[in-house]
């Protein structure tokens, strides 16, 4: 039944035509020497150059870089032991509550979890800076994170671990050295998903970054807003370039490690 | 005391920044405004123990939320954005359809590099791709230099700034979250059921109907969902592509806390924003449960 039809192949076409033309346009228009964007008038590198010189971006970019790297870490371990609570801690008090505020973020309209974030740390009396976001940031992310890994979690065959417990392990080495390894993939995709969400907010940033601190996406958005610019054509093109070499490398490792563990696997079966 | 510990510290994480700012969001919703910083005065002293919590209730007023219901401009907003949320789904259903379809029937060994293609947009920042149709639907964009080129059009059209410009936005953006569901859903379906319903003499088309789309309900369901409900609350799309004629609430919270500072009603907002996400996420979560019922 598996065949191309020439429906199937045109649906194809246009919708990949549809997901990438964008961008593949806003790729080829950094290279435009002219300043009218939607004007070409011969390839030049020229906006690549005044971006590098831009400090503004390029500390915004370092402060990005820094909130990502610190909450997609934060959120990593949190989602992890939230996703180990949701699936083995079985019953105590207060997990509906628990389960909820895991999966309420998810579905969370942005301006209403910057709002709310904005008034806490006012109303505590938190300086807003790069702190406020990781605090923010770290706290959707860890949401992402345990459901990743939970979904991991719950096809892992727990005998492996009480084989390890029986042949004296202690808890945290079971963990260290047989839970881990298993669900790894589960964790790093977690991280991942963290940190280009982190990289990626404007809304919650916006609101919980005081005038101290801007993030790229903001730098990006008050640009923006007056219109296209060659600039931002050139830093777009960078990132998108940086995105997909991230996307191409895992999806190379993932393939090689399923492939491995699956040898492994079969290995174990036969002997 | 393990247990404990891996219980509590994400749980305290959750409580002390997920919960409670939501709490004093609903707070702030129920406070009057003042011209001071913060701009509101509160209604609930709890430091002054019981006699404050018996003023609050006793003064406990809806004004923000009836203020809601009197300016023209919020219920608007609400009601616009639920339009604007309902056809911007319908319209990606039917580009996303096709494209899970041709998917889920491309041979075997396409399938992985077809779905890294649908996933790496997701990966890349939200911001450019909603930037990047800017230069494309302005009124000296690419759209309508090529428009005007093939002679199709003689004057150029204005899509951007237009609630066609969110449509299109909309789509673009949140494809993935429409095409994955449905593909995973017709991928699991048995193709022997289209061939016997062909050899008992069914036409193509009407297998489609029949088997094809009743088979991938729940993966069109689940998109729609996906779809839906961030929509409603969106503010960077009907910012960026919609103008001024473009009315969404996200954008009306927005202003009314960085531009207006009135932060009570800006809380009110959110509250009634939440209230009516609730009904799309509880018939999304009985959606899933289902099909997780039907599969385990």
């Amino acid at each position: 039944m598996r065949r191309l039809t020439w429906f199937n192949a045109t649906s194809l076409t246009l919708g990949f035509a549809f997901l990438y033309l964008p961008m593949i346009i806003l790729i080829v228009y950094s290279f435009n020497e002219s300043k009218l964007v939607t004007v070409w008038a011969g390839f030049s590198t020229k906006w690549y150059g005044t971006l590098i010189q831009n400090e503004a971006f390029l500390d915004a970019a370092w402060v990005t870089i820094q909130v990502a790297v610190v909450s997609s870490t934060i959120a990593t371990v949190l989602g992890t032991m939230a996703a180990l609570v949701l699936v083995r801690a079985g019953r105590f008090y207060g997990r509906t509550l628990f389960s909820g505020m895991i999966y309420a973020p998810l579905v969370m309209p942005e301006v209403i979890t910057g709002l709310s974030l904005l008034l806490l740390f006012i109303g505590i009396g938190l300086d807003r800076g790069i702190f406020t976001i990781i605090l923010a940031h770290t706290t959707f992310s860890m949401c992402f994170v345990s459901v990743v890994v939970s979904s991991r979690l719950v096809t892992f065959d727990r005998s492996l671990e009480e084989a390890a417990l029986d042949l004296g392990c202690s808890h945290f080495d079971a963990f260290r050295l047989v839970t881990l390894p298993i669900i790894a993939p589960a964790v790093i995709s977690g991280w991942l998903l963290a940190f280009t969400l982190s990289l990626d907010d404007l809304v919650i940033a916006s609101f919980t970054a005081g005038p101290s601190a801007t993030t790229l996406p903001i730098k990006i958005w008050s640009s923006i807003r007056l219109g296209v610019s060659p600039e931002i054509n050139a830093l777009s093109t960078i990132m998108i370039a940086i995105v997909a070499v991230g996307v191409i490398t895992a999806s190379l490792i993932t393939k090689r490690a399923s492939l491995r563990q699956q040898a492994d696997e079969r290995a174990a079966v036969h002997a | 005391m393990r247990r404990a510990t891996l219980i509590l510290l994400p749980y305290l994480w959750l409580l002390a920044l997920f919960l409670v700012p939501f709490v004093i969001v609903l707070k702030i919703s129920l406070s009057d405004i003042e011209l001071a910083i913060p701009p509101y005065t509160p209604t609930l002293d709890l430091s002054e123990g019981w006699k404050g919590l018996r003023d609050f209730f006793a003064g406990l007023d809806f004004e923000n939320f009836v203020f809601l219901t009197t300016d023209d401009l919020y219920w608007k907003a609400y009601l616009s954005s639920l339009q604007i949320a309902s056809i911007a789904t319908l319209c990606t259903l039917l580009v996303g359809y096709p494209i899970a379809y041709g998917m889920a029937n491309a041979p075997d060994h396409w399938r992985p590099t077809l779905m890294m293609l649908v996933i790496l947009p997701f990966w890349t920042s939200f911001l450019i791709r909603v930037y990047s149709w800017m230069g494309i639907l302005s009124t000296e964009g690419y759209l309508n230099q090529l428009l005007l080129s093939l002679g199709l059009i003689s004057e150029p059209l204005t899509i951007l700034n237009t609630p066609v410009a969110v449509y299109i936005g909309i789509v673009y953006t949140y494809l993935p979250f429409m095409i994955l569901p449905i593909y995973s859903a017709l991928e699991r379906m048995d193709g022997s059921l289209l061939e016997a319903a062909e050899d008992l003499g069914c036409s193509r088309i009407k297998a489609f109907w029949l088997i094809t789309i009743p088979l991938s309900k729940t993966g069109i369901i689940a998109g729609c969902f996906l779809v839906f409900i961030p929509t409603i609350g969106e503010f960077v799309i009907p910012s960026l592509l919609g103008g001024s004629q473009t009315l969404m609430i996200g954008k009306v919270l927005w202003e009314e806390f960085f531009n207006n500072r009135d932060w009570p009603v800006a809380s009110a907002v959110a509250v009634v924003l939440l209230l009516i996400l609730i009904i799309p996420i509880v018939l999304f979560q009985r959606n899933e449960q289902k099909q997780r019922e039907a599969e385990g």
